[in-house]
């Protein structure tokens, strides 16, 4: 958030200051997206366009201006989707403006970007010289495609000695379909061929069309909380005008606001008295809180508005959701404050306050899918100071029951007693894997073993091209890693959701000394719940330490135990040596386990640390 | 229970010739030793400790370390003097000085004795070479046997130690070498697991995954049962974890630790614990032989001096005690302690406490995981 408000954060010169021009007219409008893949160069390409128009000064420039926060910079991901307006003197004698939308580049936020590519009528395709295309940029740039746009290739670190040109035109033009003889040679880095993407952006995109006399119709694109301004919403103008002071409407959630205050972003917010068709800006209007701004809703006037909202609105849903409990149980209070604090800047994430008798109190999370999991995750133990324990990641499984009602289940300690259920279905989706060669046969078993479908193999040079229908549970389980891990890295993956189907899924509980254990169940395929059950009671046996008696260790779907482990009892544990000079030794060692015992969570009989539910409940297990 | 007119003296002498890599007390090995200074310095501190506890009967004087056998005899003499001066000493007061088992301090033995020594406890640690090297000994195995000949020969009372568990160690190689050792026909044994310490040589190879082939739980709790059986039907019974005895010959110095009576320590880190005008007092003196001498020769050694709560006394009596085969009285445990026994002995398939004849014991079954029960009963 705060991060988010400097960036946005009216400068001292753009608060006084208006643009001259107030409205541009259309013919001298281009909107555009960067396409590409994470490393690929885009952030590095936008803060060379603004730099060579001079949109900032020198002396305010930092590299990738465009990603604010600590955690996209770190993981060379754009999450939110920012934006920057640039006025460009083309070689024509004209001054265009230029709108970049910089999308957010994962697959978790599909649907940001869905809206973002909506907002504009061309995208730049970067791919790396040296490197191809990858899975995540074919997703992004089909989403491009079918938003209409279009799209100039631009092949980026062409200085690269690994540069192959020829060889990475052939794949755009085999595997995107689309003509790259034109493709635009750049080195973001050292600035080389910039100048010749701004004139492919006004002589290859079309500018935007738009009816100025028609009722204002503006597209929500994207809203963050700052907390000097409050809520500050990104839109499109469509048709129609906006001016400060206007009131509004917005038509999906009903709300009504006045525009206090009407803003472009160079990147920082410079006021500006109107926006017209085309045009793309930023608007405050005392609006609490982020959720209550919904991307991809319509825009207009509270008075002589338009009838008929923008198609393809789709509230955000999660997919994948997980609890997220403090480790040290006096922690709630303040993870509460962080989640409510987080909550407030995205409202694509969702949670509710949950109780495991294992972990005690904290909260049941829904996210846009496993990378936002983690983002939020960091966040919280980040900027918040507070150690979590993240339980196993579940999806939504549709439970039908026999009396005829379904149920939305996500967290799977709510699954209803087993015989009340006629079936479940589970999310399904359409993951697209490419991979060089050598491990195709390793990705192949990978997707095999998650109960995957193969749907298409083709070739792309070295790189097969490889699309699979695989049950999204065994995705967030701790597919990315093990992809990772059998490529060595060298897969890039994606996926969308594609609906629900029927399967095979029970609920498999973990008992401990004969306790269930809540924070440890989880819905699993019934063909692959032994093999899930006993790497859990392995891996418990392992982490919890001996006691004064025997624990059995046990996985079982209702009533049936389909593993088990047995934790022997304690047989030494006594000190050899204990004489005068060891009393006080001795007495400080007994005092320092009271105080390990609050790091302990009590089930029956049985202590269990909790770096044990921390490492069982560990994904890569 | 411990006479209140009764004390025992620890005198601590901290050097080595080298040190070894299990062992973690207060031990230094110095280029050279100014053992006049250092004479001169323990009776001094004697005379200060003794004004703590004036008109006591000494019951036990036990030198220990570091390496007291590397003390000259002349030392060892001024100090058991000087304790004659300071306190009226019992007929039967038992005087221990720890030996390490080289032919040098061998030679040692008898001049001890004169000084006053009469019970000594030899390091013998392993009966062969290979081990011996590894617990970074300078004796032979044969050294140490032959030191332990000669002790015999001088002392009244003897002692060894061994270590087992130890790395590569068998079950069957342990058991062999306690018979063997027991042929040598001690009064007394020590027989400790090897525990692997934070601070030590070998706490840093095994933090670094580099301390191989230790015995792992299952075998060192056999091995442990395997001592218990075989001392016990040599007429060794252990009297405390890893102390075992002929009936009788028992440490007396050791057991006024294990029954919380009173004791003073003098010498580098040496700790004393003794009740005064009604109140218990922990004390302990400065760690670091430089530090410790300095603040001697300014006149106190002592670093720090504590009260003991009656919340801490209760939980020292009780982790002392239940290390004794004879265990604690239940008069000198509270009433909440006793009340836990039936649910401790709950949780395990035999009882691990037991309570006759006026007394709270350790079971055979609750001995080899004290520590578990003793955080059971006090946390």
């Amino acid at each position: 958030m705060a991060e988010a408000g400097q960036d946005h954060a009216p400068s001292t010169t753009g608060e006084f200051r208006y643009i001259s021009s107030a409205m541009t007219d259309l013919a001298h409008i281009r909107n555009f997206s960067i396409v590409a893949h994470i490393d690929h160069g885009k952030s590095t390409l936008a803060d060379r366009l603004i730099q060579l128009t001079g949109t900032v000064a020198e002396r305010d420039m930092k590299d990738q201006l465009l990603d604010a926060m600590d955690i996209e910079r770190e993981r060379g991901i754009t999450i939110k989707a920012n934006t920057v307006r640039i006025e460009y003197p083309a070689k024509d004698g004209e001054t265009y403006i230029l709108n970049l939308i910089d999308t957010p580049g994962h697959v978790d936020f599909a649907y940001e970007v869905s809206r973002s590519m909506q907002a504009v009528e061309g995208s730049l395709l970067v791919v790396d010289a040296s490197q191809g295309v990858e899975a995540q940029t074919l997703a992004n740039v089909y989403q491009a495609i079918d938003a209409d746009h279009e799209i100039v290739p631009v092949l980026n670190k062409i200085d690269l000695p690994a540069a192959d040109v020829d060889r990475v035109k052939e794949q755009i033009e085999d595997v995107i379909g689309i003509d790259a003889s034109e493709a635009v040679h750049i080195s973001a880095k050292t600035g080389l061929g910039i100048p010749d993407v701004l004139e492919a952006i006004v002589t290859r995109l079309p500018a935007p069309k738009g009816d100025r006399d028609a009722p204002l119709k503006a597209m929500l694109v994207d809203s963050w909380y700052d907390p000097y301004l409050g809520v500050v919403v990104m839109i499109r103008v469509i048709d129609g005008v906006i001016r400060k002071g206007d009131m509004i409407r917005m038509m999906q959630t009903g709300a009504r606001y006045g525009i206090d205050k009407l803003s472009v972003l160079r990147p920082a917010m410079q006021d500006i008295k109107e926006l017209g068709p085309g045009e793309i800006g930023v608007f405050t209007a005392s609006i609490k809180q982020v959720r209550d701004t919904k991307v991809g809703d319509t825009i207009t006037h509270e008075k002589k508005g338009t009838d008929t909202p923008l198609p393809g609105f789709k509230p955000s849903q999660p997919v994948v959701f997980c609890g997220l409990f403090p480790v040290d149980t006096n922690d709630f209070e303040d993870l509460r404050d962080a989640i409510e604090k987080l909550a407030l800047n995205d409202a694509s994430f969702t949670y509710e306050m949950e109780t495991s008798a294992a972990l005690g109190f904290g909260f049941r999370c829904g996210f846009l899918g496993l990378l936002h999991l983690e983002v939020i995750r960091d966040r919280i133990e980040r900027e918040y100071d507070i150690d979590l324990i993240t339980t196993a990641p579940s999806v939504i499984y549709h439970v039908y029951m026999k009396d005829g009602s379904k149920l939305d289940l996500h967290n799977p300690a709510d699954m209803p007693d087993a015989t009340l259920v006629s079936h479940i279905e589970e999310p399904r989706i359409k993951a697209t894997i490419l991979v060089p060669d050598e491990y195709l046969g390793d990705v192949l078993k990978l997707c095999q073993d998650r109960r995957g479908i193969q749907e298409d193999l083709t070739y792309a040079g070295a790189r097969a091209m490889v699309v699979y229908d695989l049950p999204l549970n065994e995705v967030v389980f701790d597919f990315y890693d093990r992809l990772k891990s059998v490529t060595k890295g060298y897969a890039s993956f994606d996926y969308q959701l594609m609906g629900y189907r029927e399967d095979k899924l029970v609920k498999m509980q973990v008992l401990v000394n004969d306790e269930p254990v809540d924070a440890l169940s989880m819905m699993v395929h019934r063909d692959r719940a032994e093999m899930r059950g006993r790497a859990m009671c392995e891996k418990l046996k392992e982490l919890i330490p001996r006691h004064m008696f025997k624990i059995p260790i046990q996985a079982a779907i209702g009533g049936k135990v389909i593993a088990r482990e047995t934790l022997s009892a304690l047989r030494k544990d006594v000190t050899a040596k204990c004489y005068g000079g060891d009393v006080t030794r001795k007495k400080k060692l007994l005092e320092k386990q009271k105080a390990g015992k609050k790091r302990m969570r009590q089930f029956g009989k049985v202590e269990i640390p909790q770096e044990a539910f921390i490492n069982a409940l560990k994904m890569d297990s | 229970m411990t006479d209140p007119r009764h004390v025992a003296l620890y005198v601590h002498w901290p050097f080595c010739q080298a040190k070894c890599p299990y062992c973690d007390f207060n031990s230094h090995v110095v280029a050279g030793v100014d053992h006049s200074r250092w004479r001169n310095a323990l009776v001094a501190e004697l005379d200060r400790v003794a004004s703590d506890v004036p008109d006591r009967i000494l019951t036990s004087i036990f030198f220990g370390g570091g390496t007291p056998s590397l003390m000259q005899p002349q030392t060892v003499r001024a100090i058991i003097d000087a304790a004659r001066t300071r306190w009226s000493v019992a007929n039967d007061v038992e005087i221990t000085l720890e030996a390490n088992p080289t032919s040098v301090e061998a030679d040692k033995f008898r001049a001890f004795r004169d000084a006053g020594v009469n019970r000594v406890s030899v390091g013998l640690q392993a009966l062969n070479d290979t081990d011996l090297r590894a617990l970074g000994r300078l004796h032979s195995a044969d050294e140490g046997i032959r030191a332990f000949e000669t002790a015999r020969d001088v002392f009244a009372r003897t002692s060894f130690d061994l270590i087992y568990a130890r790395q590569h160690q068998t079950r069957e190689a342990w058991e062999q070498e306690l018979r063997r050792a027991i042929g040598f026909g001690p009064d007394h044994m020590s027989l400790y697991q090897l525990t692997i310490e934070p601070g030590t040589a070998f706490g840093d190879r095994f933090d670094r995954g580099r301390l191989k082939g230790l015995p792992d739980e299952d075998i060192a709790a056999d091995m442990y049962e395997l001592t218990q059986s075989i001392t016990a039907s040599a007429g060794l019974p252990a009297y405390e974890v890893s102390n075992h005895a002929r009936p009788g010959a028992e440490s007396l110095h050791n057991l006024t630790y294990w029954r919380a009576g009173d004791w003073v320590g003098i010498g580098p880190g040496a700790h004393g614990r003794f009740t005064r005008h009604g109140t218990r007092l922990a004390t302990e003196t400065f760690l670091a032989p430089g530090a410790w001498i300095t603040a001697v020769e300014s006149g106190n050694g002592e670093n720090n001096r504590q009260s003991v709560s009656p919340d801490d006394i209760q939980a020292e009596r009780l982790m002392m005690g239940l290390r004794l085969t004879e265990g604690v009285p239940v008069e000198d445990i509270a009433p909440d302690f006793l009340s836990r026994v039936h649910e401790i002995n709950e949780l395990m398939e035999s009882p691990a406490l037991d309570v006759s004849n006026g007394r709270l014991r350790v079971t055979s079954s609750g001995r080899p995981v004290l520590n578990a029960v003793l955080r059971e009963l006090l946390v």
